[in-house]
């Protein structure tokens, strides 16, 4: 019996030893202007490229410039407030979390990932 | 039925827009200034006349406006438009060789209603918007560039390089194709594109060829236009007058 007990508590501490380690590892993210924009956070974290995708074929077949859920947009809000992109700092907005899930974005080969203001003030 | 839900509704979109207008102008004018949600129709087809009498000789203010309103580099890299620069737009200088005769005149994607660059495509990425606007959908676009041997206005580039800095309304990206997209960030915000702004002597005149009111479409009614190889019925949305 205490042989189990033992065992139960061990295993606990690495569970809880585990969860904290995670916590370390999240990323933490420069989210520029931050909290929630156009749907709430879990549900975008979960489901931002379905509305990108959908978003991208709508705007360039159709010409349906819906402005709250397009690429631009995100950026707008979420590009850092030191450097305005998304990318190119292990902490930025999308490449920070992309790095963490080993998930590769090629959204920016082509698409630009500064606010427009900054790009326009940058010519 | 339908129809008269449609016209109920253009009723309400109009009371609402007199409404704005009424209640605060500068808010309107914000708006305006913004794509719409809904989807572009084939009721509108975006055109061009070219008054070729208007165009002078030298003169280069639409290529500079087009390079720098998407982004090419325009030779600016090299100092020389370098042999693997986009050219969207270019200007051409005729001669006939006879009379002596000499014309100048932009040349660009002519935005044909049957465009060959999209029978060839094997991807569907080279497409016609419902608008009359001819485009290439990046996302899909393997860089075969097919669409360039089948356009007979050369009017096509392939990005050979890497690209960084573009204009976020308007993304670039090596190993695609591209052409002048008629400036369709600048058409879906109500704008013109940006040679026709440009031009100093106003010789692009931009417009919708399907609404008969439409200063284009009384252009063409009236005076004599012509579409460069009109022998192949592509039915090019820029048209030329004086050619």
């Amino acid at each position: 019996m205490s042989r189990l007990i033992a065992l139960l508590a061990m295993l606990f501490c690495l569970s809880a030893f585990a969860g904290a380690a995670e916590s370390l590892l999240v990323p933490k993210l420069d989210i520029g202007k931050g909290g929630q924009c156009v749907e709430d956070t879990q549900w975008m974290r979960k489901n931002h490229m379905h509305l990108l995708i959908q978003q991208r074929d709508e705007t360039v077949h159709k010409g349906m410039r819906d402005e709250k859920h397009s690429l631009k947009n995100c950026i707008e809000c979420h590009a850092s407030l030191r450097d305005n992109s998304v990318i190119g700092r292990d902490d930025s907005f999308c490449q920070g979390c992309h790095r963490y899930e080993a998930v590769k974005i090629d959204c920016f080969e082509c698409h630009s990932s500064k606010r427009k203001s900054a790009w326009a003030q940058s010519k | 039925m339908s129809d008269i839900n449609v016209q109920r509704r253009q009723f309400l979109k109009t009371s609402a827009g007199l409404a704005a207008v009424a209640i605060a102008p500068g808010m309107l004018l914000f708006e305006v200034a913004h794509g719409k949600p809904e989807a572009v129709s084939n009721k509108v087809r975006w055109g061009m006349l070219i008054n070729t009498a208007n165009c002078v000789d030298g003169c280069n203010d639409c290529v500079t406006a087009c390079n720098k309103e998407n982004g090419l580099a325009g030779g600016l890299n090299s100092g020389g438009l370098s042999p693997t620069d986009s050219q969207w737009i270019r200007k051409i200088e005729l001669k006939d060789m006879r009379g002596g005769r000499t014309l100048s005149l932009p040349m660009m994607c002519q935005h044909c209603e049957h465009p060959p660059c999209v029978d060839v495509c094997p991807t569907g990425a080279s497409f016609k918007r419902a608008d009359g606007i001819v485009l290439v959908d990046k996302h899909r676009c393997i860089g075969c560039r097919y669409c360039m041997m089948a356009c007979p206005y050369k009017a096509r580039s392939f990005v050979h390089e890497p690209l960084h800095d573009q204009n976020p309304d308007v993304p670039r990206g090596k190993g695609t194709v591209e052409s002048c997209t008629m400036c369709v960030h600048r058409i879906d915000r109500g704008q013109q594109p940006a040679c026709a702004e440009a031009c100093p002597n106003k010789a692009i005149l931009f417009g919708n060829l399907n609404d008969p009111d439409s200063e284009i479409a009384i252009k063409i009614r009236t005076v004599a236009s012509t579409q460069v190889r009109a022998d192949l019925g592509l039915n090019t949305g820029i048209r030329y007058q004086g050619l």
